[in-house]
């Protein structure tokens, strides 16, 4: 890496930015301990939603799965297919098996559980059993 | 809930100016592979469909990208987050020796597939060797 000295005075972060530019080329972006997928959680009275972004996993590929208060999404991220001759060029995405657990505030049960998959966002709508509903108590008149 | 912070796969926001809507604009996660036609790139979009995805080629650089619809379940409020939702941009320069009519993309379980062969031209031509 060659850098010609920068006498643009106007734009004095050029070379830090061109020196970052060159280091991301040269590290892989993805660090392998961090937990995939993301998720984000979603509450309401009537139920919870958990959503998580799984880009190249087929719904076939998703295991989804509850017990009592638990909910396990696990899968297989596929290895990409490069036929034998090819070159990589860059490798910014992770493959390999994930898994994981989310807790959720109450125990659900199996038939109350939706999945959706949409352009590789899934959608699992749990929905609360009527029993863990809250319960609105009338107040007695005297 | 745990209030614990998980520590997920971030994803990167974009090299772009400041969108008008105040969104956040992501950098979509991307492998490039050469074959023997050309050049292969695969990027990560999540939540973007076929219909919403805009690929430009203007003075060598190929500009991709993704608009979102955000996954809001009715009725629901987020109570936790680990990602955040956002259109996905990306631009890539690219080398004068592939063919811009060729250009092919598509888009699969979030993932879009964009394929750009190498111009005729610039392809190695085998030179076949005649045995006398």
């Amino acid at each position: 890496m060659y850098y010609p000295t920068y006498t643009r005075r106007s734009d004095p972060f050029g070379l830090m930015r061109s020196m970052m530019r060159d280091f991301d080329r040269f590290t892989p972006a993805t660090t392998a301990q961090a937990v995939f997928p993301a998720v984000n959680v979603w509450q309401g009275d009537e139920a919870v939603a958990v959503t998580a972004e799984l880009p190249g996993v087929g719904p076939e590929d998703i295991d989804i799965s509850v017990q009592n208060n638990v909910l396990t999404l696990s899968g297989e991220r596929k290895p990409p297919q490069v036929p034998e001759d090819g070159r990589w060029h860059r490798n910014e995405r992770g493959y390999g098996k994930f898994s994981r657990a989310i807790r959720l505030p109450f125990a659900a049960t199996d038939d109350k559980v939706e999945a959706r998959m949409t352009n590789g966002v899934l959608r699992v709508v749990v929905g609360r059993p009527e029993e863990d509903k809250p319960k609105k108590i009338k107040i007695q008149a005297a | 809930m745990t209030k614990d912070m998980t520590k997920t796969t971030e994803k990167t926001p974009a090299e772009t100016p400041e969108t008008t809507t105040g969104g956040s604009v992501y950098r979509p996660l991307t492998d490039i592979v050469e074959t023997a036609d050309g050049v292969s790139l695969t990027l990560e979009m999540p939540g973007v469909a076929a219909d919403d995805v805009d690929i430009t080629l203007e003075k060598r650089v190929l500009t991709i990208r993704g608009k979102v619809h955000p996954t809001q379940p009715e009725t629901l409020q987020l109570a936790y987050a680990e990602y955040g939702e956002g259109d996905f941009e990306r631009a890539f320069t690219l080398s004068d020796d592939f063919d811009p009519d060729k250009i092919g993309a598509s888009v699969k379980n979030g993932l879009l597939t964009v394929t750009l062969p190498r111009a005729a031209e610039a392809q190695p031509k085998k030179i076949a060797v005649m045995a006398q």
